[in-house]
């Protein structure tokens, strides 16, 4: 429910809301409460910020943001850890397991701190950002993939393509991917939360995504230092980004159990 | 189990050569380290000098050792805001990071673990809804925005704790708690999902069956076996918490590490910044090699592997 509210926010933030979630609006409107307070004007649901934006607008425009990284890193990361995990889990040896060191040199170094420094360096931007989380998550799938084909590489009809004379590449692509597919699934979903999560936080460091993009955690960190005379301004970007994890993490949970009950001693 | 703990220790030096290769390798693609002394008296004499100085003439893998062999002899260079060596700026942050994080590790631990516990052994009670509660909370709640709120309910609401820096204990409870929440939140999920297999195990049920009394199942077979689990999270937790602190003293202008690279990321500090980065590896990577002595320890299946 939550996941298809957020989509159509996503698509259709021009329809939802007459307000300008990035031109500062009419400054005299700025710090209005959310309109159940007596302060509060019917025109600002949620209220406006210290710029007299109106939040609800910058949160729905901001799903955006949100989404878009989530999907892409997903996509990305996805597709560079399930190439690695087959790879790794179908020729064994040597390979699998410089492979695998390399999950495990990545898992061990902080990831913040390294995006900080990269921050420093290059900039900050939406690419920069994705790649950086395209780097971090890529381990969780890879790690995942690589068990799922250990196990597939076992089964008769891969022995029988095998004995057909079916390539190395082939016999991945067409009898391995296929049923790793449910596990890249049931990962994609339980990951998405925690996309999002790490890309607020970065955005809240100030070495996400650059301003005046609406996202919900710059709103966050604007909004921190108007705490005393306007709550709402940090409240209700978190309230939309503690709703949008818990959704994907009940989806991810409600998948894992439909496709793939083995998974659930996995994730676990 | 000498030869594991040697095989770890070479997997953790590499692990940080490589971090600091890539730490270096950014460092030098930011520019020329001598623009930072460039002004308009200089003259090309002098910036040649620099470069034989600091070796910037020398191949990228001989520049790399040089700042390499500093590192190791806790020398990152001069801090470009205070201009005084990094290591007395980073020194100066350590005890207030490792109070904090020693804090909510242990608030981790007094929470997380007997909360687990109970949840597990009371299945489908008021207690398991409230700890899974928590648990689904932690994994959702963004950390620095359940530290914002902590203020704007106990700082600016009602007025209980201050809002920030470093004081007296008072000072120290909000960022304690907003770090270890989600620590908490993970020990409990962890012990509590490892008891409930044990649990399930048929030497419990055998132990059962025997008419050995419940309290001396829980606490003296299911546990013992289910430790470990726990055990393990806590050292990637502490490792976990020492990066946390970034958020957390952002939040609560905590005068640690965490806080410092910030600084150091929007003065362009590099020396501070690059200084934190490796000791946090070092600290990172040393705990997690404890931990996997430990483990090793506590099960045989894995030293003997």
């Amino acid at each position: 429910m939550i996941i298809a509210v957020l989509l159509f926010s996503a698509i259709f933030a021009q329809n939802l809301t007459s307000h300008d979630p990035e031109r500062a609006g009419n400054l005299d409107d700025n710090e209005t409460a959310p309109m159940w307070q007596s302060t509060g004007s019917s025109k600002f649901i949620l209220g406006t910020d210290h710029l007299g934006r109106d939040v609800l607008a910058r949160i729905i425009y901001g799903t955006r943001i949100s989404l878009l990284v989530g999907i892409i890193v997903l996509v990305l990361s996805g597709a560079m850890g399930t190439i690695i995990g087959i790879i790794s889990g179908y020729f064994g040896g040597n390979i699998d397991e410089a492979l695998m060191r390399l999950v495990d040199i990545t898992l061990a170094v902080p990831f913040i701190l390294v995006a900080l420094v990269v921050a420093v360096i290059l900039g900050n931007s939406l690419n920069i950002v994705v790649v950086l989380l395209v780097m971090f998550f890529w381990t969780g799938f890879a790690r995942q993939i690589r068990a799922e084909t250990l196990q597939l590489k076992t089964t008769d009809y891969v022995a029988f393509a095998r004995s057909s004379g079916a390539s190395n590449v082939r016999i991945m692509y067409k009898h391995i991917l296929p049923g790793v597919f449910s596990t890249f699934l049931v990962i994609a979903t339980l990951t998405v939360g925690t996309v999002i999560l790490t890309e607020s936080i970065l955005t809240f460091l100030g070495v996400g995504v650059p301003g005046p993009t609406p996202t919900w955690g710059a709103m966050i960190s604007d909004g921190r230092n108007y705490l005393t005379t306007g709550w709402w301004m940090a409240f209700f970007p978190g309230i939309a980004i503690l709703l949008t994890v818990l959704a994907f993490n009940f989806l991810g949970d409600w998948l894992r159990d439909e496709l793939d009950p083995k998974l659930r001693q996995l994730t676990q | 189990m000498v030869k594991y703990i040697a095989r770890r220790l070479a997997y953790s030096v590499i692990v940080l050569f490589v971090t600091s290769l890539v730490v270096f390798g950014l460092s030098r693609a930011a520019g020329d380290p001598r623009h930072i002394f460039l002004t308009e008296y200089t003259s090309q004499a002098d910036w040649d000098a620099w470069g034989k100085e600091y070796g910037l003439d020398k191949p990228f893998i001989v520049q790399y050792g040089i700042w390499a062999g500093n590192a190791l002899r806790g020398d990152f260079g001069t801090s470009l805001r205070d201009h005084v060596n990094a290591r007395l700026v980073i020194q100066e942050r350590i005890p207030a990071t490792l109070q904090l994080t020693v804090g909510s590790f242990v608030m981790a631990i007094v929470v997380g673990l007997p909360l687990g516990v109970m949840s597990a052994i009371k299945r489908g009670s008021m207690l398991d809804y409230v700890g899974r509660s928590w648990a689904l909370l932690g994994q959702a709640l963004p950390p620095y925005w359940l530290g914002v709120m902590m203020v704007l309910l106990f700082a600016v609401m009602l007025n209980w704790l201050p809002s920030g820096r470093k004081g007296d204990w008072t000072h120290f409870v909000l960022p304690a708690v907003t770090l270890g929440w989600g620590a908490a939140s993970g020990m409990l999920r962890l012990t509590r999902s490892a008891m409930l297999e044990v649990l399930d195990s048929e030497y419990i049920k055998m132990a059962r069956a025997k008419g050995v009394g419940n309290n001396w199942i829980i606490w003296k077979h299911a546990l013992r076996n289910a430790i470990i689990a726990p055990l393990t999270y806590s050292g990637l937790l502490l490792g976990g918490l020492m990066t946390g602190t970034v958020i957390t003293e952002t939040v609560f202008s905590w005068p640690g590490l965490g806080r410092l690279a910030v600084q150091a990321v929007y003065n362009n500090d590099f020396p501070v910044l690059t200084g934190v980065v490796l000791l946090v590896t070092v600290i990172y990577l040393s705990v997690n090699l404890l931990t996997d002595v430990l483990y090793a320890m506590v099960d045989p299946r894995i030293r003997l592997n």
